[in-house]
């Protein structure tokens, strides 16, 4: 079981408060992604549920238990950290080891969870190795086996691809999200990159300066962004946000709309502009383009859209998808 | 930023170099030469080679002086003290490495700074104390003193060496359910075992040379080669070639040492230098 509570839990740095109070339930089983900007909290409040850093207030619950005043060890949670942060004097054997070690277990039932673990991973070749001897994905998958092992009630992820390239991170994103179809553990992942939390997340915690934007679940959040920031944050490219008359005759201080919710066209549209940068990637187009009148925009095309630099193109938005924000950036619903 | 380096300048530093190193060897080499010698050639004579070469001074400093025992004195106090040292220096600068605090900077500068103490300053007080409480001419008071003498470089070293230590490692064994005990022993130790070697190192020639409070502190049982050498630097006569053969037995261990064990030395003492 592994449901994680946080109720009125703060942080303060000095006199620097860098978490306001700040409630939050984690479901048992549940895959959830604390994503934002740079120094947007979420590691710390990561570190806050590990234990690796103390509360200045409020409360934390692991399955109903009191954990704030736990120190980590006896919490029974997982980490993996970007680092891997694996023990260098130690073989993977040894690494994946010391865990069951501090536990107290005795040898023989060691070896056996270790050549389990080592067997899943792929490991069983590297398993005498030290850690400076392998490739940056099997040392992710050594630190991977040393938080499987202890059989945590969760799993905490602090950013734990950022260090990997781009294919080796794609394979790691699926082999996290097939471990946690199979351990159906809890699981709360730390990142700033967006693609990753909309694709392996349950739900999301969009974090900004300390306080929680919104948490959906990812095309709760896509679709129905609650702020501004959220829906500037979440979409890639960037959703397109127009203010002043543009805005004004939908009733709103800003609108926004999605490259992706923009039908282009080589004649007429709402809207007309001249392509500044276009982007051809096969699959898709993306084309910057300097509108008349709004500014620059970003539109995306499926497959290959003609339009080059210096051409006039029209876009017209799909009103369904029109987001409206108010003066203070919250979304309209009406 | 390459440079061009010609057979001529290579010629020219090397040579400066092994130039200055023989000159910082040469006391050392003429203390070992002058050894050879009788009392006269030593004062008299400044042939490199070309003279009588005798063993009668180690015989007549051996029969005269107990070297065995001074000998253990020094291994025990130098051994002893850093042992100790290690103990108290290794909790404290993973104190500061790894949960520093605005105060912890000036802490470590603090500790620095008594060793700018003229030890003389403090001999009266530290002599009456160690009479006071039985501990004149004892191993034991000699270790003590000897620890606190050095405890500040011991953790300035540790400090530095600590510091290379990702904490998200030490963060990871927290984790792991390792507790602080754990933590120190499995995690900590043996990662930083060569800045830990290197600064035990340091500490015994430190502990070993040492030649205020050894001299001043101890008597007949406890003095260590510190000591030996010194008693035969009277003011009865010169008995250099004597005096040159105390010496020679008295550094021969650490000289060896600190052959063995120059890289480590050198590593020690330039670590924290470049980041």
């Amino acid at each position: 079981m592994g449901s994680i509570t946080l109720k009125g839990v703060t942080k303060r740095f000095d006199d620097v408060e860098v978490i306001p109070p700040l409630d939050l339930t984690i479901r048992d089983g549940e895959f959830v992604v604390f994503v934002g900007p740079s120094g947007c909290g979420k590691s710390t409040l990561l570190r806050l549920i590990a234990g690796l850093e103390d509360v200045s207030g409020g409360t934390m619950e692991l399955d109903g238990r009191d954990v704030t005043a736990l120190p980590p060890a006896r919490r029974g949670l997982a980490m993996v950290f970007q680092s891997y942060a694996l023990y260098p004097h130690m073989s993977v054997r040894k690494n994946i080891a010391f865990p069951l070690k501090m536990a107290g277990m005795d040898q023989a039932a060691i070896d056996a969870k270790v050549d389990g673990a080592a067997k899943v991973l792929n490991l069983a070749d590297y398993i005498d190795r030290r850690p400076g001897q392998l490739s940056g994905g099997q040392r992710q998958r050594v630190a991977i086996g040393r938080a499987i092992v202890r059989e945590p009630s969760a799993f905490l992820f602090d950013e734990p691809l950022s260090n990997l390239d781009a294919a080796l991170r794609g394979n790691m994103r699926l082999e996290i999200a097939e471990l946690h179809q199979s351990l159906a553990t809890t699981m709360v992942y730390v990142t700033h990159d967006q693609i990753e939390a909309m694709t392996m997340a349950d739900r999301i915690v969009v974090l900004n300066k300390g306080v929680i934007e919104q948490v959906g679940s990812p095309l709760e959040l896509y679709r129905s962004p609650k702020s501004l920031f959220v829906a500037g944050f979440i979409g890639s490219p960037t959703m397109n946000l127009l203010t002043g008359d543009a805005a004004a005759k939908q009733g709103a201080h800003t609108i926004g709309i999605r490259p992706e919710h923009l039908a282009l066209s080589m004649d007429a549209g709402e809207w007309s502009g001249v392509v500044t940068v276009s982007e051809h990637l096969g699959s898709d187009t993306f084309l910057h383009v300097n509108v008349d009148g709004l500014g620059t925009m970003t539109a995306r095309a499926d497959g290959e859209f003609p339009a080059r630099h210096g051409d006039r193109i029209g876009l017209t938005p799909d009103p369904a998808r029109l987001h409206r924000f108010d003066a203070a950036g919250a979304a309209m619903t009406a | 930023m390459a440079r061009e380096a010609t057979v001529g300048t290579k010629i020219l530093w090397t040579s400066l170099a092994w130039g200055i190193g023989l000159l910082i060897f040469f006391p050392i080499f003429w203390t070992i030469l002058t050894s050879f010698k009788s009392e006269a050639e030593a004062v008299s004579s400044p042939a490199l080679w070309d003279f009588d070469w005798t063993l009668a001074n180690y015989t007549t400093v051996t029969e005269r002086s107990p070297y065995f025992l001074h000998f253990t004195n020094s291994v025990v106090i130098s051994l002893g003290s850093t042992l100790l040292a290690i103990l108290i220096g290794v909790p404290a600068a993973w104190a500061m490495a790894f949960s520093p605090t605005r105060k912890t900077r000036g802490l470590l500068l603090w500790m620095l700074s008594t060793k700018m103490l003229p030890p003389v300053g403090v001999l009266v007080p530290l002599y009456l104390l160690f009479r006071d409480t039985g501990l004149l001419d004892t191993r034991t008071g000699l270790v003590l003193v000897l620890t606190l003498v050095n405890l500040p470089i011991v953790v300035w070293m540790l400090f530095t060496y600590f510091r290379e230590i990702p904490g998200e490692i030490l963060e990871a064994a927290r984790m792991d359910g390792a507790n602080l005990k754990s933590e120190i022993l499995h995690v900590l130790t043996p990662m930083a075992l060569p800045g830990i070697a290197s600064t035990m190192l340091l500490n015994v020639i430190l502990a070993w040379n040492e030649a205020f409070w050894t001299l001043n502190l101890t008597a007949a049982k406890a003095a260590p080669l510190t000591a030996f050498i010194a008693s035969y630097s009277s003011p009865e006569g010169l008995f250099y070639a004597k005096l040159s053969a105390a010496s020679t037995m008295a550094i021969a261990p650490v000289l060896i040492l600190g052959w063995f064990s120059q890289k480590q030395l050198v590593r020690g003492l330039t670590f924290g230098a470049v980041k």
